[in-house]
């Protein structure tokens, strides 16, 4: 992480443009510009800055949005829900789809079932999001009339039409991410299915559904965690643009038109809040070995 | 005296040889060489100027036809694909809009293994420089690729120079994590301890025997880097933050398809269809490459 701060502060400072210059605007005389530029503390040397800059940050201070005029802090709490909701109706429409497809392509392995779902996994890593976004759209909304094409509705407005309009960006998003998971958990059932444990729970006379979710799902579900929280990277990516493709106001939204306005404050906050989201929840599934697997002891 | 064997000019006809036997290899080969003869040869295969903007006909549907005014008389043109709200010959856009794909693609691909390449033998052959860069490469790849390669272009000025670069900067890492993994096998193999006891020098050593193992792996990671760097730069132009909005480019042209999407889908069906199917062989070349070039990934993913 401190790389990554370290990195994300120089990323905006080593810009050609002067940003005094830019919150002033073309209008402002050179007087202002010293003016803002000394509130912000920008004549000061660059270690100094960054001393400043990542305090500022652990107190919870984020900076003041150029463009917007406002404290990034309050925009990044507003956008948060959306995307937050979007975020976690993805991982658990992934998992449900994901996992029953890759058991049971591990179990029927050679069949035309494993490769349907083998087939349908590189499908889904080609295909990038928006353009399933679009398909999802005109098929369900536009054609079939059965969801809303775009928008947002936040939960505290109805339980229903927050639903309603999360189904299909969440749909597009956990397509990239059901082919990853699909797969990581065919390989690692089908390594389990034949360890010797499961030939004796067989022998037991266990049924087969018993046998593929006690003692293969189980054994198998560490490598699926962990895919599950490297993917937190695409899943980050494909916020950005799946809010873009359905008019979602999140956080994804805030980075593009906050590029688009060189707001970097915003810029900064959103990329190391993205980034602390992706190592925290990566701590959280290095934690979970435990829980999952009794054998691993920190 | 008995004749050996040349071990290398066999060995390498049988490369050729399982190449061209592999399903995968042959599938996404043809589709790709496809689309490349689509871009190369894009002025001949009837289009027209895909700038020309014409505002009397403006939103056609795919299949439009409309006659054209000639030197002689008149002619007939068809727009095959339909024309956007400024009047553009969509499918001439979709065709000159591989070219910017294909060349991101391939000078992603490239860059990105060659910086991965040196900095990754370097830190998996010289202690002293590995914990510093492996450090370096954890903080860049703990934040997402996508996300990286945004902020990178908000930096300079939109152009493809630009884009390349942002879409380079996030793949290193992984190349690097990769041929370094491969340095640190090699370098306990006997091989090489035996050209270190011959006293060969360091960068003869990493030249010779050490760099050659590293060829098959990259190969695969190069069609993969190239793959994903496709569908990142479509992205960013979606976005509006990547090629400039007048150049030709799947994304451009899907970007400016949006607002009008629910009316005149056909703006970005086209293009869809293009960049999925392109990447498709991409990805489906890149398997094969796998299982033939390097066994040993297979069970990686």
């Amino acid at each position: 992480m401190g790389v990554v701060a370290v990195f994300v502060f120089l990323l905006v400072r080593l810009t050609t443009g002067d940003p005094a210059a830019i919150i002033a605007g073309d209008a402002a005389t050179s007087q202002q510009v010293a003016e803002i530029r000394a509130k912000l503390g920008l004549e000061r040397p660059i270690p100094q800055q960054f001393v400043i800059w990542l305090g500022n940050i652990l107190t919870g201070d984020l900076g003041e949005s150029f463009f917007f005029k406002k404290p990034v802090a309050e925009l990044i709490v507003d956008r948060l829900e959306p995307t937050a909701a979007l975020a976690v109706c993805t991982v658990l429409l992934a998992v449900a789809i994901a996992v029953p497809l890759g058991v049971t392509a591990a179990y029927r392995q050679g069949t035309w079932i494993d490769r349907f779902v083998m087939g349908l996994s590189v499908l889904g890593f080609s295909v990038p999001a928006f353009v399933i976004g679009y398909a999802l759209i005109y098929v369900f909304a536009i054609q079939l009339g059965w969801l809303p094409v775009q928008g947002y509705q936040r939960l505290g407005e109805g339980f229903g039409g927050f639903i309603e309009r999360l189904m299909l960006p969440s749909l597009t998003l956990s397509v990239i991410f059901v082919a990853l998971i699909a797969r990581i958990t065919r390989t690692s059932v089908l390594e389990v299915l034949g360890a010797d444990y499961v030939r004796t729970a067989r022998a037991k006379g266990l049924g087969d559904l018993s046998v593929l979710l006690r003692h293969a799902l189980r054994n198998a579900a560490v490598p699926i965690v962990t895919v599950i929280g490297l993917g937190i990277a695409l899943l980050i990516g494909g916020v950005v643009v799946t809010e873009s493709v359905f008019s979602i106001p999140g956080l994804g939204r805030l980075t593009v038109d906050a590029v688009l306005a060189r707001d970097y404050p915003t810029v900064q906050a959103v990329v190391l809040l993205f980034s602390f989201a992706y190592v925290l929840i990566n701590l959280l599934v290095d934690l979970s070995y435990t829980v999952l697997d009794p054998r691993i002891r920190y | 005296m008995l004749a050996l064997p040349r071990p290398a000019a066999p060995a390498r006809a049988g490369t050729a040889r399982r190449l061209a036997r592999n399903r995968s290899v042959v599938l996404g080969g043809i589709v790709l060489a496809l689309i490349v003869l689509a871009g190369l040869l894009a002025p001949l295969l009837g289009t027209t100027d895909p700038a020309q903007i014409d505002p009397s006909y403006r939103n056609k549907v795919p299949g439009f036809e409309r006659t054209v005014r000639t030197v002689g008389g008149e002619a007939r043109f068809t727009h095959w694909m339909g024309t956007d709200s400024l009047g553009r010959d969509v499918y001439s856009r979709v065709v000159y809009g591989a070219r910017v794909s294909l060349i991101i693609g391939v000078a992603v691909a490239l860059l990105s293994v060659t910086i991965g390449l040196v900095i990754g033998v370097l830190a998996g052959y010289l202690r002293w420089l590995d914990s510093i860069v492996m450090r370096v490469m954890d903080g860049l790849m703990a934040v997402p690729a996508i996300l990286l390669a945004i902020a990178l272009v908000s930096l300079a000025s939109a152009g493809l120079r630009t884009v390349i670069i942002a879409i380079v900067i996030p793949e290193i890492p992984r190349v690097v994590r990769l041929v370094r993994s491969v340095v640190l096998s090699i370098r306990e193999e006997p091989y090489v301890e035996a050209a270190v006891a011959l006293g060969a020098p360091t960068p003869l050593l990493l030249l010779r025997h050490v760099l050659p193992g590293t060829v098959p792996p990259l190969i695969v990671q190069g069609t993969y880097v190239c793959a994903s760097a496709i569908v990142v730069e479509a992205i960013l132009s979606f976005l509006g933050i990547g090629i400039p909005p007048q150049t030709p480019t799947w994304g451009n042209i899907m970007a400016e398809g949006r607002a009008l999407f629910r009316v005149f889908p056909h703006n970005i069906l086209f293009p869809s269809i293009f960049l999925s199917l392109t990447v498709l062989a991409v990805n489906i070349l890149g398997d094969g490459l796998r299982d033939t070039l390097d066994p040993r990934m297979r069970k990686r993913l």
